[in-house]
């Protein structure tokens, strides 16, 4: 890809404000930490997980469970694709029952991972309410579902293509927009 | 990512990178096996015939609850009470079942080459479960995946092989996938249970057991499958426990840290003894339990390729 075609939207320390943010309204808005639990979606939504959690924890004292979650075998579009998706370990080594539970991703777009993310946490147990926290929100969503926690909204257009990266994974702290390739005008 | 074959006949001659894929995904499935509800959606929709032309404990309730818990439909067919008795043909009785709209058959039958047969004459993906002395290869893939589990990698491991090698599918499974991965594979047992010229399948022969043992990270015990004992290939069993049977006395020549596995079903007291059967070493139940996790990942991948067009390994 063309490096004229990227358009930083945060850098590393805008994204860290945006988590400590994130962290204080988690905590504001469930009195504390102590009813919380978070689950991070694999693969960058598992790194944002772990850091809110660092966060709360150098705010509260308190060390809140963090779990990992591989939504494909809840995907939508299972049967559509000949290539079954590579199925990676969920680890929620703790109870979800009765817990305030926050489910975290990098990015919400059409939000069908996040309703396979729901599906899954259905599965495993009856929290006493799901909260969504993402990196970006970058709307052109397909199904009625919305985040409680965001670090940044995006306008983008359908064809774009956004990417949070975390030094934990990438090496570097960014988000980065890719807008489509423009389509030559004339010949539309 | 998916498989080069969208059959599973057998493992020889399938890729390094389809074992370590199946493998792979299996353990993300073995934690499947830990949740609460033991149930995930991928395979909703697509039904699967279990044909089972031989009897099967653990082999048939392990694909069929593996195919429940991917929420596959799962219909079983045992031969005994159905059409064969009345004489209809395995490929009548195949194509009149998959009239009624099927994706996925698993089987198993005593003569080699039905579950290949049964690609020629089928659109649907074909696992074997166990066809005559030929493959069992869901047993070697759970075998080698339990080895995994305790080990971390295959490659370097001495893996031994006890028994009626000359009539086992799960011999042969385990030596072709064992070998792929880069395990050093012995085999021990009466000659008269040893393959023809066994060398050539890359193995190292042994008739005596204690020399066989020494530097062995897993043995691997196979059943003396007294059904099939009529030709007297050994003269009692007696005798075979004797001289092969695996006894706590025997496992000394082992290297630390050895697994006795066995696939079951064990004749205690023959092959071997119930100190051994129940000790720490042995992992015998958590290969059943892995069984399950093996074929529910042989299933889900198996069904993303449906690309009529690729070759059957």
């Amino acid at each position: 890809m063309n490096k004229a075609e990227q358009i930083e939207i945060m850098d590393g320390r805008k994204m860290s404000r945006a988590m400590t943010r994130i962290a204080h309204e988690i905590l504001e808005h469930n009195g504390g930490a102590d009813s919380l639990v978070i689950v991070g979606i694999l693969t960058r939504g598992a790194v944002l997980a772990r850091k809110l959690a660092e966060i709360i924890k150098g705010i509260e004292g308190v060390e809140v469970p963090v779990g990992l979650m591989d939504i494909n075998l809840y995907r939508d579009d299972i049967n559509f694709n000949p290539d079954q998706p590579v199925v990676r370990t969920t680890e929620i080594m703790f109870d979800i029952d009765e817990k305030n539970l926050i489910l975290v991703d990098d990015v919400l777009y059409t939000g069908r991972t996040i309703r396979a993310a729901l599906s899954q946490m259905i599965d495993f147990g009856r929290p006493a309410t799901i909260q969504l926290a993402v990196m970006v929100d970058r709307g052109h969503r397909q199904l009625p579902i919305r985040a409680d926690y965001v670090g940044k909204n995006i306008p983008t257009s359908f064809e774009d293509n956004v990417r949070v990266y975390f030094e934990e994974q990438d090496g570097k702290d960014e988000v980065i927009l890719y807008p489509a390739p423009k389509k030559n005008s004339k010949e539309k | 990512m998916k498989l080069s074959s969208r059959h599973l006949i057998g493992l020889e001659g399938v890729p390094k990178k389809d074992l370590e894929l199946i493998l792979d995904t299996a353990v993300s499935f073995r934690e499947v096996l830990d949740r609460p509800i033991k149930k995930v959606p991928p395979l909703r929709g697509k039904t699967v015939l279990n044909l089972f032309y031989e009897p099967s404990t653990r082999t048939r309730i392990s694909f069929d609850l593996a195919e429940k818990r991917l929420s596959a439909d799962s219909i079983s067919f045992s031969a005994s009470t159905s059409s064969v008795k009345k004489g209809e043909s395995l490929k009548d009785t195949v194509r009149n079942i998959e009239a009624m709209k099927i994706d996925m058959v698993v089987v198993r039958h005593k003569s080699p080459g039905v579950p290949y047969y049964l690609t020629q004459c089928m659109e649907s993906n074909i696992i074997n479960a166990g066809d005559g002395q030929h493959e069992h290869p869901t047993q070697g893939l759970l075998d080698i995946f339990t080895m995994r589990q305790k080990y971390k990698k295959i490659k370097g491991l001495r893996v031994l092989l006890v028994g009626d090698i000359k009539h086992s599918r799960v011999a042969r499974s385990n030596i072709w996938g064992l070998k792929t991965l880069g395990a050093s594979v012995a085999i021990c047992g009466p000659t008269t249970l040893l393959p023809y010229e066994a060398e050539r399948l890359g193995v190292d022969v042994y008739t005596n057991i204690d020399e066989a043992m020494e530097g062995v990270d897993v043995v691997n015990i196979l059943r003396i499958q007294l059904e099939r004992q009529t030709a007297g290939l050994f003269p009692s069993q007696r005798e075979y426990t004797n001289l092969f049977g695996i006894s706590r006395e025997r496992l000394k020549r082992l290297n630390k840290n050895f697994t006795i596995m066995h696939p079951g079903p064990m004749n205690r007291g023959v092959e071997i003894t119930n100190e051994v059967a129940d000790s720490p070493e042995s992992v015998i139940l958590s290969q059943v339990t892995n069984g399950q996790a093996v074929r529910m990942a042989v299933l889900y991948l198996l069904s993303g390729v449906d690309d009529k067009e690729t070759p059957t390994a």
